[in-house]
């Protein structure tokens, strides 16, 4: 399936997403992770882990990190890099929240869609 | 001639704007204003202590009414502007009286926002945004009863204090998990909770309201989603406000959630103004008082042709106004990798100061407790001045002289001479620092040997040595305690036995007290910190799911490609023909790739799609079964032989022990897996001689053996001691198990804590001391109270449903 797509595209709202927790949205190119870290601040990330593709979804969220439930790798929300001695990153999506709702970059969910 | 300068809207951004402008040239405008309250200016955010009694109204005006008449400005109160001709220049009112202007100016504000609940229009149901809805508060509390205030941010506190202040009972119910979270992080929303609750305040957070109740045209009520109601007989609504922008909307000019303006304060239309929190200026609406101050300078300025003023949005930072309660917050705090935190916790005074800065620069401050340096840090904030040759000694604000350090001892130093320092022994604080200054002790071992103190479990001894510390000074030196993680210098047994002797009851409360070094800990201490808190107060306090590793937050095996493994109960190993029929039909309903055996005589369901799990639950809940807690830190299974109902070598009914024990003993949560089983003879075909805790039946009765392991590490059981009957089997490990629940380091299993106390210790706890057994037993029994329901069934009727729905996107919407 090719998909042509632009601009921003709404997948829930802000309130959607529990506090230091995550939810999921099912995008064509694959999984893409949101969370919400303490201070409510969401970010978006590509579901897996840069070790052995663990779901970072459903991890513990602590300040800006997530601890891949897998094998304990700590992936920085806001760069995707993981912390400390391991070596890796998860793609960063693009996002945007407007008047409450979490609104993710379309032509990055196509670029990986492709 | 004279100007017509038209003003929509009477408040304190347009009487700042017109102050500004007579102190520049009095007469160059004619000044019409239209105020929807029927009153003159008055100063709002000083309304809370007029709710609360400690002010008048007429304290709080700021232009009355000889003000209008002496600059000569119109003022038409009580008159609503319902629309604008831009190009006629005019604006309409109420009446339908059109007035012209040649500049107009915006400041309509904001209106507070009602969550849209059935009964949300009920008589007494009140906002908080004018003197009319004080008046209403006020008209209420006369008649005394209780207050529900939706909305635990500034405002909602500040309605709730003066509430409360005025004799109410009063509720408030906060959708998120901290009061105040815009401005203040976890930690200072636990104190402030304090604060509320001590001030007669019912707190309930992650409340989320579904209704306001009444009858009779009146209000009653509020019901919460989780069924419970809270009586009323007024709600305040304060969970926010939105820009007024509709009038500008309609007249054409650019709107987005506000007014839109630029750095000028100019609108879309060059001739219209706007100001206040009905305006937008790159992208943010603002909701306190020094903006509005900010921006009606410029206008002013520009209204005047001076050029040289422009808007460049504004620092905010906010005080909240409640008698005795200090709190300050300025500037952008929230967590990121190119900030560094600075936080200082005085735990006796109740004091938590942060600090955020950024490439050497202030950028955020939360204080609670102690504001005095408020203005200095909001200061070094607003300049952006260079704080590295203070960053040392910054967090201890302007009139900091020397080099104060914190007290590595102070947890300790803090507690009474009555709490209780070894909880197996039942020594208290003072008896030991009576011994160490009675008989000279230098050493723990002295500490042991004059007081049990210690002496025992040995989880206390980083507190006994911090007492040796205290008294001793310099001359001690303790061993060294491995930290729990990063976030605090304590260990695990010193955290334990702090929350236990502080009455530490939630995790932000354990973080504060104990002055953690991070705003929300980490992977490591707060799973650990959760499974403490819920086995030293079974009946009070709320698992925290976020606080949990994700088996235990969904009740199911996590596996290596993201699918999850479902095991459900199977009673010491014995299932039945209806029972495997249902697990077959859910493999092959939701097509389950591997159905297994497992080494604990269960079965296994891999693959299973998380999304699937509440239906599979859902149809294993149908046929009887409960969760397996094969993800647990907890009783995971206990295994059986066949015993005296088959075998022919079988000496009891070793089957029906271990259902018995099963059925005790499922749900209780337990520092790491514990396994069991029970073998109906010494030939011991269920293996119970390397599980955590194995039955031996014997002809004369029941060998409790424990400590086994057979994983990375392979071990073989030892012999705790015998028991005559099914019943003191079952006492003995429920003892046994608790005794591993209140000693054991979150993660140690039960082999690895042995080892640490010593076997001997254990079993003198558990075979020697009677009274002692019975009250660990008593104490498991309580705990078991509230930890036996099956979270399968919980979530199958809808807990915690957002862990098992993804979001989906509009695919339709987002091809093109």
């Amino acid at each position: 399936m090719t998909m042509h797509m632009s601009g921003w595209i709404e997948v829930g709202g802000v309130g959607d997403v529990p506090l230091r927790g995550s939810r999921v949205v099912r995008a064509p190119g694959g999984d893409i992770a949101l969370f919400k870290s303490a201070d409510g601040h969401i970010f978006a990330l590509r579901d897996q882990c840069p070790h052995k593709m663990g779901p970072l979804s459903q991890g513990i969220v602590h300040g800006r990190s997530v601890t891949c439930p897998l094998h304990n790798w700590i992936i920085d929300l806001e760069s995707g890099e993981a912390q400390g001695a391991d070596h890796g990153c998860s793609n960063v999506i693009a996002l945007r929240v407007e008047a409450g709702r979490i609104l993710l970059d379309a032509r990055a969910l196509a670029l990986e869609a492709a | 001639m004279t100007e017509k300068l038209v003003v929509i809207g009477n408040g304190m951004a347009a009487g700042r704007v017109l102050d500004h402008l007579f102190e520049r040239d009095a007469g160059r405008y004619s000044v019409t204003v239209f105020g929807s309250e029927p009153r003159v200016n008055y100063n709002r955010i000083l309304l809370s202590p007029v709710l609360s009694g400690e002010k008048e109204f007429d304290d709080i005006v700021t232009h009355d009414q000889a003000w209008y008449e002496s600059h000569g400005v119109d003022l038409r109160a009580g008159v609503t502007i319902v629309s604008i001709d831009r190009a006629a220049r005019t604006v309409t009112d109420s009446a339908g009286l059109v007035t012209s202007y040649d500049k107009l100016l915006v400041a309509t504000g904001s209106s507070p926002f009602v969550i849209p609940v059935p009964g949300a229009n009920l008589p007494g149901v009140v906002t908080y945004r004018d003197l009319d809805d004080v008046n209403a508060m006020l008209a209420a509390a006369q008649k005394g009863g209780s207050a529900v205030v939706i909305g635990g941010g500034l405002l909602g506190l500040e309605a709730a204090a003066g509430l409360a202040a005025r004799g109410m009972k009063v509720s408030v119910v906060h959708l998120m998990p901290t009061l105040m979270e815009r401005q203040l992080d976890a930690a200072a929303g636990y104190l402030l909770q304090g604060a509320m609750q001590s001030r007669g305040v019912d707190v309930f957070t992650k409340a989320n309201t579904k209704a306001v109740v009444g009858d009779s045209g009146k209000v009653e009520g509020v019901l919460l989603e989780d069924g419970r109601t809270l009586p009323a007989d007024i709600v305040v609504m304060a969970v926010g406000i939105r820009p007024n922008a509709a009038l500008g909307k309609a007249a054409g000019l650019t709107v987005n959630r506000g007014i839109v303006v630029d750095d000028e304060m100019r609108t879309s239309d060059p001739d219209v103004f706007c100001v206040g929190e009905c305006v937008e200026h790159r992208g943010q609406c603002y909701g306190l008082v020094a903006p509005l101050f900010d921006m009606a300078k410029v206008v002013a300025a520009r209204l005047m042709d001076d050029p040289a003023p422009r808007y460049e949005g504004s620092s905010v930072s906010t005080k909240l106004k409640v008698t005795g309660v200090d709190l300050f917050s300025a500037g952008d705090f929230n967590e990121a990798d190119d900030r560094e935190d600075i936080v200082l916790r005085d735990a006796s005074r109740g004091v938590y100061k942060r600090l955020v800065l950024k490439d050497d620069r202030l950028i955020g401050a939360v204080m609670y407790g102690d504001t005095a340096d408020g203005a200095f840090f909001f200061d070094l904030l607003k300049t952006g001045a260079d704080v590295s040759d203070m960053r040392d000694t910054l967090i201890f604000g302007q009139s900091f002289v020397g080099g104060a350090n914190q007290d590595p001892n102070a947890a300790v130093a803090a507690l009474a001479a009555s709490a209780e320092i070894c909880g197996c022994n039942g020594v208290c604080k003072g008896t030991i620092n009576e011994a160490i200054a009675a008989k000279g002790l230098t050493d723990v071992a002295g500490v042991r040997a004059h007081t049990k103190a210690s002496a025992s479990c040995g989880s206390c001894t980083g507190l006994v040595e911090q007492l040796l510390s205290i008294s001793l000074g310099a001359g001690f030196q303790k061993a060294d305690v491995e930290p729990m993680c990063g976030c605090t210098e304590l260990g695990h047994d010193d955290v334990r036995r702090l929350i236990v002797a502080r009455e530490l009851k939630s995790i932000p409360q354990v973080m504060q007290e104990l002055e953690w070094k991070t705003s929300c800990g980490c992977a490591k201490c707060r799973p650990a910190l959760n499974y403490y808190l819920l086995c030293d107060w079974p009946t009070e306090y709320q698992d925290d799911s976020q606080s949990r590793f994700i088996n235990e937050r969904v009740h199911a095996n996590i596996q290596k490609d993201g699918t999850y493994s479902v095991v459900p109960r199977m009673w010491g190993g014995v299932t039945s023909p209806a029972e495997l029929r249902a697990i077959a039909d859910v493999a092959d309903k939701f097509a389950i790739p591997t159905v297994k055996v497992t080494g604990g005589q269960r079965i296994d369901l891999l693959g299973v799609r998380k999304e699937d799990l509440p239906a599979v639950w859902a149809d294993l809940n149908a046929a009887g079964m409960v969760s397996g807690h094969a993800y647990a830190k907890g009783l995971r299974t206990v295994k059986t032989c066949v015993g005296t109902d088959w075998c022919r070598f079988g000496t009891q009914d070793s089957t029906g022990l271990g259902i018995k024990i099963e059925r005790f003993m499922w749900g209780s949560w337990t520092p790491a897996k514990v396994k069991m089983a029970v073998s109906g003879c010494p030939r011991n075909c269920s293996e119970a001689t390397c599980k955590d805790v194995g039955v031996i039946c014997v002809d004369s009765g029941y060998e409790i053996h424990f400590a086994g392991a057979a994983g990375l590490h392979v071990r073989q059981t030892d012999l705790l001691g015998k028991a005559a009957t099914e019943d003191e089997c079952i006492e003995i490990i429920a003892a046994l198990t608790q005794a591993y629940r209140e000693q054991g380091r979150y993660l140690e299993r039960m082999y690895k804590w042995s080892n640490r106390v010593g076997l001997e210790t254990i079993r003198a706890q558990i075979m020697d001391d009677m009274p002692r057994r019975k009250a660990l037993y008593q104490r498991f029994v309580v705990s078991q109270a509230t930890a036996q329901t099956d979270p399968w069934a919980e979530r199958v009727a809808g807990k915690e449903a957002h862990e098992f729905n993804p979001l989906m996107m509009e695919l339709a919407e987002a091809a093109e």
